[in-house]
């Protein structure tokens, strides 16, 4: 041993090698495409079907797009400047364009009213769902409802003002007996907004015409309008139904949580079409004769009770995620149990159940097309309908479908993207 | 300290109801209780008087009354003299044909999408993502009528398929997907094809005890017996013997162009098709998200902790990560199961003759008993997903983690 390293020759490098550059097969373009794409035989031949797919979709599917047709007057006149061409017939969409948005009845001189309702709808979500934005933004969104029901609805804006007073007042009730005691701040609030409500009931008949716009009744809804007014309705009503009706299944008072436990099974285990069923032909048996109620109210309730249960189980999710001593530390305060839940509890609660409320929330939107099924003319409903049954478009299939598709896709991806990026937001605690 | 705290005994005033925290819970129950009771008689003696008004009454009569409608697709012996209650019978049985289908093929791609989410292969793992977004994000009424339109408009006609120069032609000789559905060939049970059956089935059973017995070798002497190639032998060379040695008892129908039409094979209707094909699809992308996050909840320290202990990857899969991730992925993935039952009602958009499209489209229009209908159709909806969440609390509490 001690031979080999008698011959050895006394240096030691005193400076470094400068540092070489990696091969040209690990840096760059070059080593992502080895790491990501062919790393191994079987991921080259993945790579070689995926790169195929791709191909295979978007060779029938861009000169179907890019070559389409968008200003003729009905399938004949399409196909003739299509000439046996692979493009779309996409004049469909721009000769509909209103019954797809607005449905066949809709007033046609109206349609600024659901659109400027629709382009308020995000001034008035704006501050809900982005707490940087300025608090002041709130009023516009207390507001709303009742802007967006006359512009909707029209008819005189007394009406709207009317409820508003009534429930403004009812709150400023609530306010002044809340200190005292929740339920008889509630009581209070209740029957304040009650009694205003009705007196000014018999003002506002004679005064229809202040202010008014044309009135459009409901069955004159259709259209991807009718979609957006049953999905921000009933998800902004099943919110509160929905956080009752947890609190209620974890009450330990017996009655209340059994009645709330059967309601929410009952409804989570029947399809929302056999719902929609009973708002169609079985509710009005329901009420006392004579009353008539129209049908997207009785869809409204439906779908706001089949969305509340959906919604009280991810906001139960929420109540069992919190840490018992939370519910003790409110407890040892001194809190009784409506403050204990506004103050300690709810929002902690809430916060955890956001993207599971999102989910409900998209779900439901997407469930709104099912109306279709009881004969109401929303989007799905008006091509099925009025515009695949007509003579001039019968055979248009896949521009109108796409058009659905893609404003579907637009909305609910658009949410659920929101929804990841405020439970990135919400992230308080660090992994 | 203690006495002087303690409520008096015995001295209860009526004030109590409201400001004694032991008594008002029953004040508030008992007055839950009256609005929901009241609300109930509201609701009955509405009932009551609009039925009496309308001349009607509640009878579930009309289930003994043939039917009059034709089904075109029924697993069970049904014509249009059968009764309502056959056709409701024929719907059921629909319903959970589409939903068992649904079920098995929107697993087989959720857990494809799911894990070829997590692939390392870029392109393959952007691809999944976006078949989930688009599929997720769409309405799956959307979807059941695209691939309906995409069945009964694209695909040819069965004159497509005649003369010599047809347009179009048989897959195999055996397949035809025509614009009527899809024809497929139909297994013909032979005298002796039982035998073939029961050797098959005996050696799902000899699997089963064969790889108890390699376990059980495994714990025993550490010797490991090899589980793929005698498994796949053990299935399948002891049914091909059975099915020579009685002679090919089991045959095939193949479908044949005759007439207007295909005759032989099974028929699967468009409508079933497109249902069975959208709800898989649709299902499937909300599978692939949850095995996703299953096997993403799984912390890497067990597959490295798995791998310093000598596994092999695929071992580390199936001993380590595979058992815990389920316990994460199955709820989610019953309750899965669960919404494609649900979504099956929606069958009644393309005509496929479903519980909801029988029961609760033509009979209760021809009847017009649309409370009785719609109770049972009700009832039958709530039977199922009140079982199937019974196992599923069953199965929770045996898999769930045991705290001490």
């Amino acid at each position: 041993m001690s031979d080999t390293h008698a011959q050895t020759v006394t240096y030691v490098r005193d400076t470094m090698l400068p540092q070489a550059a990696p091969p040209s097969t690990a840096q760059g373009p070059v080593k992502w495409l080895r790491e990501s794409l062919f790393s191994s035989i079987p991921y080259t031949i993945l790579t070689i079907a995926a790169l195929y797919v791709i191909y295979v979709l978007l060779s029938g599917f861009l000169p179907w797009l890019l070559g389409g047709v968008w200003t003729t007057a009905n399938i004949r006149e399409c196909r003739e400047v299509l000439d046996g061409g692979a493009g779309g017939c996409f004049s469909v969409l721009s000769e509909r364009w209103n019954q797809l948005l607005f449905g066949i009845s809709y007033p046609q001189d109206g349609y600024w009213r659901p659109t400027l309702a629709f382009v308020l709808l995000f001034v008035a979500v704006a501050p809900v769902l982005f707490s940087s934005l300025p608090r002041q933004l709130l009023i516009v969104t207390a507001l709303y409802p009742f802007i967006a029901f006359w512009l909707i609805w029209g008819g005189s804006l007394l009406v709207p003002l009317s409820a508003l007073a009534s429930i403004g007042i009812g709150y400023f009730v609530y306010s002044k007996l809340v200190k005292t005691s929740f339920a008889a701040g509630l009581a209070g609030g209740v029957v304040a907004a009650a009694v205003i409500w009705f007196v000014l009931s018999f003002i506002t008949p004679s005064l229809s015409g202040v202010l008014a716009l044309e009135e459009v009744v409901s069955r004159n809804m259709g259209g991807f309008m009718l979609n957006m007014i049953l999905g921000v309705i009933c998800v902004s009503l099943s919110l509160p139904l929905g956080i009752v009706l947890a609190l209620g299944r974890q009450s330990s008072l017996p009655i209340i949580k059994m009645i709330c436990v059967v309601f929410i099974e009952f409804i989570r285990g029947v399809p929302l079409i056999t719902l929609l069923f009973v708002a169609n032909v079985v509710l009005a048996y329901f009420l006392p004769p004579g009353t008539s109620f129209d049908l997207i109210l009785r869809v409204i309730i439906m779908i706001t009770m089949f969305a509340s249960a959906y919604i009280a189980e991810v906001i139960r999710g929420g109540l069992a995620a919190l840490p018992r001593g939370q519910y003790e530390g409110a407890e040892s305060l001194g809190l009784d149990y409506a403050q204990s839940m506004r103050l300690i509890i709810l929002p902690q609660a809430l916060k955890i159940s956001i993207p599971g409320i999102v989910n409900v929330a998209v779900g439901l939107f997407k469930d709104t097309t099912l109306v279709s099924i009881i004969s109401m003319f929303d989007l799905v409903g008006m091509i099925r309908g009025p515009i695949l049954a007509s003579t001039d478009w019968n055979g248009v299939y896949w521009e109108l479908w796409g058009f659905a598709a893609l404003l579907f896709f637009i909305v609910c991806y658009g949410i659920s993207q929101y929804s990841q990026w405020l439970e990135r937001q919400l992230q308080t605690d660090h992994h | 300290m203690t006495t002087m705290s303690d409520p008096q005994q015995g001295s209860f005033r009526l004030s109590m109801l409201l400001n004694d925290t032991r008594y008002r819970s029953y004040t508030f129950q008992f007055i839950a209780l009256m609005l929901l009771i009241a609300l109930m008689a509201f609701l009955g003696v509405n009932l009551m008087r609009n039925l009496a008004e309308a001349g009607l009454n509640i009878s579930y009569d009309f289930l003994g009354v043939p039917a009059g409608y034709d089904i075109n697709q029924t697993l069970i012996d049904y014509n249009s003299q059968s009764s309502n209650l056959r056709a409701a019978m024929v719907g059921i049985i629909n319903t959970l044909l589409v939903a068992f289908l649904a079920c098995l093929t929107a697993t087989v791609i959720g857990v494809i999408a799911g894990v070829a989410r997590l692939s390392q292969n870029w392109l393959v793992s952007k691809l999944m993502s976006v078949y989930v977004e688009i599929f997720r994000n769409i309405p799956v009424l959307i979807w059941i009528l695209m691939i309906y339109t995409l069945m009964t408009a694209v695909l040819p006609a069965p004159n497509a398929f005649r003369g010599d120069n047809a347009t179009s032609s048989m897959l195999f000789d055996a397949f035809a997907f025509t614009n009527r559905g899809v024809y497929i060939p139909a297994p013909v049970w032979g005298p002796g094809s039982m035998m073939v059956v029961a050797t098959f089935l005996l050696s799902i059973v000899a699997v089963f005890f064969y790889r108890r017995y390699a376990v059980k070798l495994l714990f025993e002497t550490g010797k490991l017996l090899p589980t793929g190639w005698p498994t796949l032998a053990i299935l399948i060379v002891p049914t091909i013997l059975m099915f020579f040695v009685m002679g090919s008892p089991v045959g095939l129908d193949l479908p044949e162009l005759k007439g207007f039409n295909f005759r032989g094979g099974i028929q699967i209707g468009a409508p079933l098709i497109a249902l069975w094909l959208a709800l898989s699809v649709y299902t499937g992308a909300f599978i692939a998200e949850n095995v996703r996050a299953g096997i993403q909840a799984i912390p890497k320290g067990q597959t490295e902790a798995a791998a310093s202990l000598g596994l092999r990857p695929k071992r580390v899969m199936n001993l380590v990560i595979l058992p815990q991730a389920l316990r994460v992925i199955i709820p989610p993935l019953i309750s899965q199961y669960l919404n494609i039952t649900k979504n099956s009602s929606l069958a009644i958009a393309v005509g496929y003759a479903d519980i909801t499209a029988t029961l609760g489209g033509i009979t209760l229009n021809q009847t017009g008993r649309a409370i009785e209908c719609v109770l049972l159709l009700m009832l039958f909806y709530l039977t199922i997903s009140l079982s199937i969440s019974a196992i599923m609390n069953v199965y929770n509490n045996n898999v769930s983690l045991k705290e001490r």
